[in-house]
């Protein structure tokens, strides 16, 4: 053979191959609830991103509850640090565990080709939270054991030592209040954890707490959300006046998450922009630098519609069942009996997914201060992260609110204006290109 | 130089030059040997052939027919989308801003490569401790860059290491490292300086080891000093080792990743063009467009290599 075709005809055989990424898609499943829990058997495999949980053997506890109902199942988990990116390339296969998290990649029209469906929307919303979340065609996809509230978790101590025994009521006073914090106190009135990124991310949730609107999602999708008035400029431009104001941490660029759960605790940093599912990991590190776990309170975003105070409760993960999963029955079995009866958001001092459940005790201040509890329509969730990756704007991504930090604490030129003028511009322009328009 | 020496040189260079009279051609083999003798080379050849077919061709070329596609990284259906990746990669100059993110990293590996080659011509010589000093300055190029990346987040922060150590010599600047584009990029430069200098070192070394000792005694008796030394012995024999540095720092820094990605995540203006396809791939899930900008960096790093090849020919040099 000659020496210049063998290379070719190789290079042509692997382009050849390389093509061939897209597998025989299935047409979908159902994952039907066992009637018999004794009949129910096999070895089922839980991803989860609760890798401290798996360490410390707490997953392994709901386990064996579960198998006293169960005997014939026997339940594995495998934990993922960094979950995202893992999963993303096994659900290339179809080896991607019997339940699973629905990772944000996957798109939402995309849902019956890797979950078997756990039921429709009709039967599933009389009983559970969330189910519009993971809705594609009337059928139900996942079911996330949690849900969450976003909020801002703060010292109690710091901030009656600063003078402050009521929850700011707007943006403005928030600033008077974590000012005079600033003064009165050694605190850093607000930590940004600029570095670890993520958190950052938080400060999408606002998104529906402003203007305590049910439709926020669907405004997202079809009006700019940094207009004057509308949710997220509220929530960024506070941001942005927090550290503009010098209220944040001095360097934010080597901010650490770890260590600021205890320093919290402590009092040495007065606020942070998290949400519930933060409150049981900061009362642990309470706790571990042995300072009163009731010093840290929760309070929501401060603005307010006739009145009242608006939360969000929104969705976790949603758990869902493999559509290969060979035990499709057992694994529907663990999810049911995850979010009904394992105790697990009582655990985690989270809102249940059960619509007839109390509120849990931390959120009593939210009761007796008569915040009114919301949950956002999410039936234009698929089009706005469509958007949302066309614009490459990424409102679930550190990166533009690392540019505001940036751009408030004088590292990157411009003004605020121009800033949210231009993201305004580009989602603008990817609502045209998508056509939500 | 003096006559001595250039006489030495090309008696030896005529000694080299005569080669062994040409091997009598061998007498026909018969058929089944003459292939198995063909095939022996390549029986070899297999195993490693394999891993570089499977682990370097394949992915590339899986990556050059993504660059052609739609493909969001996970959904099973994908579109071919023609040269519409590349169109709007060229059409989208603030995708290449980064590149200016590189110019620091430049700057950096000039400084690298000269302090690695005064570090290699020092030791080379008879030092005290040389051993325990080589050691020293390769040691970080052993150290995991994910590592090395959050043993520095420590060093740059608001009272780390750095502070800590310059307030002992009583300088407190008080000053975010990673504060501002500039300073941050200077930092993570010189981490990255730090990492890499141990590799350039090394390579110097060895190069200006395998310069006989003869020749420094020839110099040496002909009154060189330490820098004519360097200068007519040590540059012109290490010079092909020397270009193939400069080739690895200029790729290196168009492609910087690890260091920035884990310090800072490209955040205040050390955003490099890899951490940005990283980010179209796994945070916009657009892995048709990052396929396209990978291919896109490979083309430039190749055409920066050709032109420099161009620009400094690797003439073969014989000093003896």
């Amino acid at each position: 053979m000659n020496r210049r075709t063998l290379p070719a005809l190789l290079t042509a055989g692997l382009l050849l191959s390389a093509c061939t990424g897209t597998g025989g898609a299935s047409k979908g499943a159902d994952a039907k609830a066992p009637d018999d829990p004794s009949k129910v058997s096999g070895t089922i495999k839980v991803l989860t991103v609760r890798t401290d949980l798996v360490q410390d053997g707490t997953l392994k506890k709901y386990a064996d509850a579960f198998r006293e109902t169960y005997p014939n199942v026997k339940v594995e988990f495998e934990g993922l640090t960094n979950y995202e990116a893992e999963v993303k390339i096994r659900m290339n296969t179809e080896n991607y565990g019997d339940v699973l998290l629905i990772p944000a990649v996957i798109k939402k029209s995309d849902y019956p080709k890797f979950f078997a469906s756990l039921g429709t929307q009709a039967e599933r919303a009389a009983k559970y939270r969330f189910t519009d979340f993971t809705t594609v065609g009337g059928k139900v996809y996942g079911q996330s054991p949690v849900g969450v509230t976003p909020g801002f978790l703060y010292n109690k101590r710091i901030w009656q030592e600063a003078g402050i025994t009521d929850w700011p009521t707007t943006p403005a006073e928030f600033i008077t209040a974590l000012k005079a914090i600033k003064s009165k106190t050694d605190a850093d009135p607000y930590y940004t954890n600029f570095a670890a990124q993520w958190p950052l991310t938080s400060w999408t949730y606002v998104n529906g707490s402003v203007g305590c609107d049910t439709g926020a999602t669907t405004k997202l999708v079809e009006s700019d959300p940094w207009a004057k008035g509308a949710d997220l400029r509220v929530g960024d431009t506070l941001l942005y006046d927090i550290v503009h104001d010098g209220l944040a941490e001095k360097d934010p660029t080597t901010t650490n998450w770890e260590a600021s759960k205890p320093r919290l605790a402590k009092g040495q940093i007065a606020t942070q922009w998290l949400g519930t599912w933060a409150i049981v990991q900061f009362q642990d590190a309470a706790k571990k630098a042995g300072v009163d776990p009731a010093d840290i309170g929760f309070m929501p975003f401060p603005a307010q519609v006739d009145g009242k105070f608006c939360a969000v409760v929104g969705p976790d993960y949603n758990q869902a069942v493999n559509v290969h999963s060979e035990h499709k029955e057992a694994a529907r079995a663990w999810i049911d009996w995850f979010t009904d009866k394992s105790g697990y958001a009582d655990d985690n001092l989270a809102i249940s997914p059960l619509k007839n459940a109390p509120l849990p005790a931390v959120l009593q201040p939210y009761e007796e201060a008569g915040v009114k509890f919301i949950e956002v329509d999410d039936s234009a969730g698929a089009q706005l992260k469509l958007v949302d990756t066309e614009s490459e704007v990424g409102i679930y991504a550190p990166d533009y609110r690392q540019d505001l930090v940036d751009l408030a604490r004088g590292a990157r030129k411009g003004s605020l204006d121009d800033f949210l003028g231009d993201l305004g511009k580009r989602w603008t322009e990817a609502q045209q290109s998508v056509g939500t328009r | 130089m003096t006559d001595t020496t250039e006489a030495a040189m090309t008696g030896r260079a005529a000694a080299r030059g005569k080669e062994p009279p040409p091997a009598p051609a061998p007498p026909q083999a018969p058929r089944g040997a003459r292939l198995r003798r063909g095939a022996t080379p390549w029986l070899f050849l297999i195993a490693p052939l394999a891993l570089l077919l499977t682990f370097t061709y394949a992915p590339i070329a899986n990556m050059v027919a993504y660059s052609f596609t739609d493909w969001d990284g996970v959904s099973p259906e994908l579109h071919y989308t023609g040269a519409g990746n590349y169109t709007e990669l060229l059409t989208r100059p603030e995708l290449f801003e980064v590149f200016f993110v590189s110019g620091y990293y430049l700057a950096a590996s000039a400084v690298q490569i000269v302090a690695a080659l005064y570090f290699a011509t020092i030791l080379s010589f008879d030092v005290r401790f040389r051993n325990f000093f080589k050691g020293v300055l390769f040691f970080p190029y052993l150290i995991n860059g994910v590592a090395i990346g959050f043993v520095f987040l420590y060093f740059f922060q608001d009272g780390g290491t750095l502070d800590s150590v310059l307030s002992v010599f009583g300088v407190h600047t008080d000053h975010a490292w990673l504060g501002t584009p500039t300073s941050a990029n200077i930092s993570l430069a010189g981490v990255s300086v730090w990492r890499y200098m141990g590799l350039n070192f090394v390579l110097f070394l060895g190069a200006i080891q395998s310069i006989p000792g003869e020749l420094y005694e020839a110099a040496e008796l002909d009154g060189a000093n330490r820098w004519h030394q360097f200068r007519y012995i040590i540059a012109p024999g290490i010079k092909p080792v020397l270009s193939l540095s400069v080739i690895l720092s200029i790729s290196g820094s168009l492609s910087v990743f690890e260091i920035p990605y884990i310090m800072t995540g490209g955040a205040t203006g050390t955003e490099t063009f890899v951490i940005q396809t990283v980010k179209l791939a796994f945070q916009f899930n657009k892995t048709g467009l990052a396929s396209a900008a990978a291919v896109v960096l490979l083309l430039i790093v190749l055409a920066v290599t050709w032109v420099q090849r161009r620009l400094v020919p690797d003439d073969r040099v014989d000093l003896v």
